[in-house]
């Protein structure tokens, strides 16, 4: 079991502090191969997951134990960093997606830092000297393959949602309280907009006329109305361009090919970033832990653990993702600061439209 | 009962109310603080703005209706049940007792995937969409609750006094009515209280099995905080939803007391009697098939799934369960393992803070027994979310608990405290004078009478208080998930997990199953230790 | 020998029991007789030292007992609803007042055979009947062989028949064991059958004492004479030894001359006599009838004949003064 006890928490904290005291005034950093174990504390959600021995590599590299504290969710994690600004219970956080980003870039819960691997990292992922890109998701409406055939093709855009064609077969998230449901519903903001002949508003009237369905989250929306998935009798569900991979890797039986796919149009990025947050004591070795989930090793074993893209461009993906996940070219995007500011009003929003 | 010392009483009440004070009070007022006093000064704007807008009034006006809404229903449909366990002996009594408990303690992440399976768009009846799904799963949860309260109260009523009225020329319908019933008042009452408090702050079955349409202030609160990270609307909410709490806590104290009167009540073992005749058989075996099949659907279709494979049915999903998953960071089993200990850890508390609370609240009459009787039942009504971000907020200093390990214990402590006393102050306060004076007259000293008399008999209630408290824990989801763990998660957070991800899905059901046998086991052990005497749950 | 003296105890805070002076000579049963309410209960309690007594004397061997903790009186009391533990068996429940004493299970056998459970130990009290119950309690409080045994209603909540047949077992058992006690009841025919001497209480005081045999030939007063079952208490003038009644007269044997309350027991009507009446009711008791006799002025005689006619006849009787008993002036 991974919990350390509280006392050699305690003992290894007085030592650091102890440590870092001498430290100050000199200006060498630490060897990196101290006695003394340090112990790093990481703030993340409960997707969160690396395989066996990542982490101890981290260690045996560095000297720097680390020890994982989850919450639920993303918002849940940002609401304790933030409750927890004065006295921080983590050195990093790593999570915050760019929904969140702006909020937690307002509340000053980050320090400074760039990691020497940002350079591999694209431009369009990076968010200032703040918060380090980790990794990124595509959500995107997922498409049970056996639903479709040449009678009746897989739509390709957004706007083919609302065909009478495809009546009763989407199910979303409600983006109040789903992660993919938000992202949906901003790519949907971002393709549409919020001026114009066709408004977002407008194309979620046509969704809602053409029989649109909303669960509460993923899970129920997957495993209970996704009919690739369940006996559910919906062919259309926003989910992740790494799904298809996913049911590959995961099914019981070896398969030539995903029983699903993703439609590209109006996918919208998730990016998770990590950060050092402010008032930590460990600042140095928080950031040597940011290296190092930039860095190749760990970089390469998300995927299949998290079911992400790695942020860098120079690392190879796993076999099944890079035979069978499609990553598309032009996601929607949105600016942090204006998901910050027009959320509350585009949910509520949102939320009346479908209601009615 | 003879009143103890001074020093005793002080140190009864005060440990508990240290407890609840540093664990509870503290925290909540933290955060309620945090997010209502800006620059020294309480802000009341949130609650206008609370007020002002649509869906909020709405959510708080749903959350009393359906709450009122499904203790009526609850009570409807179980009272045949409790009727039953109440005046027959069947085989498997006891057996059946625990099982329909076990619903109870089941968190709603595992059972709303089974009701959706029933009741959604591909099941017997597609109820989606409608607030019967959450009617219904409301009664499922808070089925027991009714049985056992009611019920048991039932048992110990003599039956002749029904007897008397339809020899007086009653019809069976109105000797129920104007005898009986009146008689079942506090029972009923106390039920009707604690099924009204649940389901006043559900929140798993209103935001899986209710859709968009139907919010509560719970998941009201939830959004608030986690989606649009608007502290202070939910830490107005949350005021709103413990001022209604509080209200309905304080009806159910008082039904309490009034159930201390003196009735013509007999052992259960006396009044419970074997079925006789057609008529006794057909309720009897009616009652109990219905019970049978309305709560064990949901549950032998999540069993079945887990058991499913790739090619027909098998252990599958279990064995794999040993394996490691880098989704929970450790091998599901060790969920189990992790669960375990902070439920051991967990009911020790409880049942030492709780039953020092029962002697106060067994034996003590006046406001402030009244209070703290409340404010010991608080914590079951109380926002998850506010109570796991309050300890983040209060628990920092002087010692920093924030993150510590034996957090998870004391929240769950807090939520099981309420059934340690529960099951505690109706056999606290059925040990007899008589039975003391009783044991004086054969010679024994004070010391041997409390050694001899009390304790056996609280030490009864203390282990049927345990149980509770055991299963309650094993089964807790909500405060857990609020607060930040260190990666080891517990069963339901585990379980949860493996909902939430590709692949692991009969994982999940496989454990969920685990959970479901580990909790029936937990009630049945707790049925070995009654014994029939006057008392609830 | 027990002894309590000029004993008084307050009910619910306000005075209740006032006068109350008893001896229990060893090996001796006393009665307390009286009806609800009487004090009984409170004086048996007072006597366990569960009641504190407000003013008044309890002692032992002429060993004072005011201010002696219940447990260390060597006192045994056998409650009305038995009081038996329900966590423990029959064997546990007999063996608690001799627990650690050497030769306790033997002499839990012993008990429980004296009560006709023999073999019984393991049971479970919560199955049960209501007699073996009230068997087990006494067993209970015999065990430890007090110094005292009290009593109080062992047999009401049993049914007739029970009570009929266990009364008389109880009285053979107190006797064949030497056992001193106190046995409160509100039975006229159960303190009969089980005294030495009897004490009738009423409010909380003491009306008469005496044999059942004194008491029963003289009775305190009318309500003593009432309670203890007779009917025929009438109001008669005395003069040279015939009483003269609103509906005749009739030898009164050794009554002075003046006003009297007097009974006439059942027994002392018999047939074929002066006197005239109408059988107004008539109930076979096996071996006999009891019947009600209208007289003259309307008011009713009960009697006790082998022989009466059916209801509506005319019945002519005499009085036998043997059976005249005068009341000694009191409240009625």
């Amino acid at each position: 079991m991974r919990i350390t006890s509280g006392a050699r928490r305690c003992g290894g904290l007085i030592l650091v502090l102890a440590l870092t005291l001498t430290a100050c005034s000199q200006d060498t950093s630490e060897p990196a191969n101290t006695q003394t174990p340090e112990q790093i504390t990481m703030l993340t959600h409960d997707a969160f997951a690396v395989s066996d021995g990542i982490l101890q590599d981290f260690t045996n590299e560095t000297g720097i134990e680390v020890q994982v504290l989850k919450s639920d969710d993303a918002g849940t994690m940002l609401n304790q960093a933030i409750l927890t600004k004065d006295n921080p219970i983590a050195d990093v956080v790593y999570g915050i997606d760019n929904t969140f980003l702006s909020r937690a870039l307002s509340e000053g819960i980050f320090e400074p830092y760039t990691s020497s691997s940002l350079s591999a990292v694209p431009e369009s992922l990076r968010a200032g000297d703040l918060a380090t890109p980790i990794d990124y998701g595509d959500v995107c409406i997922n498409y049970d393959k056996a639903a479709f055939d040449s009678g009746t093709p897989a739509p390709k855009t957004l706007q083919d949602l609302t065909d009478p064609v495809y009546n009763d077969m989407l199910v979303v998230e409600d983006p109040a309280t789903s992660s993919p449901g938000l992202a949906f519903l901003l790519a949907t903001i971002a393709k549409f907009g919020e001026t114009g002949d066709y408004t977002w508003q407008e194309y979620w009237r046509d969704l809602v006329a053409n029989g649109v369905k909303v669960d509460a989250g993923w899970t129920e929306a997957y495993y209970s109305d996704f009919s690739a998935a369940s006996e559910g009798t919906r062919s259309l569900v926003v989910s992740y361009a790494s799904s298809p991979p996913a049911e590959v890797y995961y099914s019981e039986v070896p398969l030539d090919e995903p029983p699903t796919a993703v439609i590209t149009d109006g996918c919208f990025r998730q990016v998770e970033y990590a950060g050092i947050l402010t008032g930590t004591d460990h600042a140095e070795a928080a950031g040597k832990l940011i290296d190092f989930m930039l860095s190749p090793e760990f970089q390469e074993d998300m995927p299949l653990n998290m079911f992400v893209f790695p942020a860098r461009s120079d690392v190879t993906l796993p076999s099944v993702f890079a035979e069978f996940a499609t990553v598309p070219d032009h996601p929607e995007t949105m600016d942090p600061a204006l998901i910050e500011q027009h959320r509350e009003e585009w949910i509520q929003q949102w939320t009346e439209i479908v209601r009615s | 009962m003879r009143r103890p010392q001074r020093i005793g009483d002080v140190f009864l009440v005060g440990v508990p109310l240290l407890f609840l004070a540093y664990f509870f009070a503290y925290p909540l007022g933290a955060i309620l603080t945090k997010s209502l006093v800006a620059n020294g000064r309480l802000d009341l704007a949130p609650f206008g703005d609370v007020f002002s807008r649509g869906t909020l009034r709405g959510a708080i006006w749903f959350t009393v209706w359906q709450a009122t809404a499904s203790m009526l229903l609850t009570m409807l449909v179980a009272l045949p049940a409790a009727y039953v366990f109440a005046r027959y002996r069947f085989r498997g009594k006891s057996l059946m007792r625990a099982a329909i408990t076990v619903p109870f303690v089941l968190p709603t992440v595992v059972v709303g995937t089974a009701f959706l399976a029933l009741l959604g768009p591909t099941g017997v009846v597609d109820l989606s969409g409608t607030v019967w799904l959450i009617l219904i799963a409301h009664v499922f949860f808070n089925f027991a609750v009714v049985v056992r309260t009611v019920g048991g109260f039932w048992g110990n009523l003599d039956p002749r006094l029904e007897e008397a009225a339809r020899m007086l020329g009653a019809s069976r319908w109105r000797a129920f009515r104007t005898v009986t019933l009146p008689l079942l008042r506090p029972a009923l009452a106390a039920a009707g209280s604690i099924v009204f408090l649940f389901t006043f702050t559900s929140f798993g079955v209103i935001l899986i099995l209710g859709g968009l349409r139907f919010s509560t202030i719970e998941v009201e609160i939830y959004r608030q905080t986690i989606t649009y990270l608007q502290l202070p609307i939910a830490a107005a909410l949350a005021v709103i939803q413990l001022i209604g709490v509080t209200s309905v806590l304080f009806a159910y104290s008082s039904s309490q007391r009034r159930q201390a009167i003196e009735l013509s009540l007999r052992p259960s073992e006396e009044v419970a009697r074997v079925p006789r005749g057609l008529s006794d058989r057909l309720v009897m075996s009616s009652v109990l098939a219905f019970t049978g099949l309305f709560l064990g659907t949901p549950l032998a279709l999540l069993v079945g799934r887990s058991l499913r494979t790739g090619s027909g049915f098998g252990l599958d999903a279990y064995r794999s369960l040993a394996t490691r998953t880098s989704a929970l960071f450790v091998p599901p089993i060790e969920a189990i393992r992790n669960s375990l200990l902070i439920a051991v850890g967990a009911t020790l508390l409880a049942v030492t803070v709780g039953m020092m609370a029962a002697v106060i609240v067994a034996h003590r009459t006046g406001l402030f027994s009244r209070a703290f009787d409340v404010l010991l039942m608080l914590p079951l009504g109380t926002s998850a979310v506010t109570i796991g971000f309050g300890f983040l907020v209060a628990l920092g200093k002087p010692i920093d608990l924030r993150t510590s390990p034996v957090l998870l214990p004391i929240a769950h402590a807090l939520v099981a405290i309420p059934f340690v006393v529960r099951t505690a102050v109706p056999v606290m306060r059925s040990v007899r004078q008589d039975l003391r004076d009783a044991a004086a007259m054969l010679g024994a000293t004070p010391a041997r009478v409390w050694r001899r008399i009390d304790l056996p008999m609280i030490s009864r209630a203390g282990l049927i208080g345990a149980g509770f408290a055991f299963a309650v824990s094993l089964g807790e989801f909500g405060a857990t998930s609020f607060l930040a763990r260190p990666a080891s998660p517990t069963l339901p957070i585990a379980i949860f997990r493996l909902l939430g991800r590709p692949g692991t899905f009969n994982e999940a059901l496989a454990l969920a199953t685990i959970l479901m046998v580990l909790t029936a086991l937990s009630m049945f052990a707790i049925e070995r230790f009654r014994f029939g005497e006057v008392g609830e749950f | 020998m027990l002894e309590v003296r000029d004993l008084a105890v307050s009910f619910e805070g306000a005075p209740f029991m006032h006068d109350v002076s008893l001896t229990v000579p060893d090996g001796t049963v006393v009665a307390v007789l009286g009806p609800s309410g009487s004090g009984k209960s409170t004086l048996l309690r007072a006597i366990a030292g569960l009641e504190p007594p407000d003013a008044g004397s309890i002692s032992w061997n002429g060993e004072p007992l005011n201010g002696v903790a219940p447990h260390a009186r060597g006192f045994g009391l056998m409650f009305q609803d038995y009081a038996l533990f329900p966590h423990m068996t029959v064997g546990a429940n007999v063996a608690f007042g001799v627990e650690g004493r050497p030769g306790a299970d033997r002499r839990v056998a012993e008990v429980l055979e004296w009560v006709g459970l023999a073999g019984y130990e393991h049971r479970s009290v919560g199955r049960l009947s209501g007699g073996e119950q009230q068997r087990v309690a006494l067993a209970r409080s015999l065990a430890p062989e007090p110094r005292v045994l009290m009593l109080d209603e062992p047999v009401g909540s049993l049914d007739r028949t029970l009570r009929e047949r266990i009364v008389p077992e109880l009285r053979e058992l107190f006797v064949r064991l030497q056992i001193t006690a106190v046995y409160v009841t509100h039975d006229q025919e159960e303190a009969f059958t089980v005294a030495d001497q009897m004490v009738i209480l009423r409010d909380g005081t003491i009306v008469q004492t005496g044999t059942p045999e004194q008491v029963w030939s003289s009775p305190a007063n009318a309500w003593a004479a009432r309670f203890l079952g007779f009917s025929n208490i009438i109001g008669v003038e005395v003069a040279a030894g015939v009483a003269t009644a609103p509906w005749g007269t009739f030898q009164a044997g050794e009554l002075g001359d003046g006003h009297h309350q007097i009974v006439v027991r059942e027994g002392a009507i018999k047939p074929r006599g002066p006197l005239e009446g109408t059988i107004v009711q008539r109930a076979f008791r096996g071996g006999r009838y009891l019947t009600a006799i209208e007289m003259g002025d309307g008011s009713t005689l009960e009697a006790e004949l082998e022989d009466a006619p059916a209801v509506g006849a005319a019945l002519t009787f005499r009085i036998d003064p043997g059976g005249v008993v005068g009341l000694p002036d009191g409240p009625a």
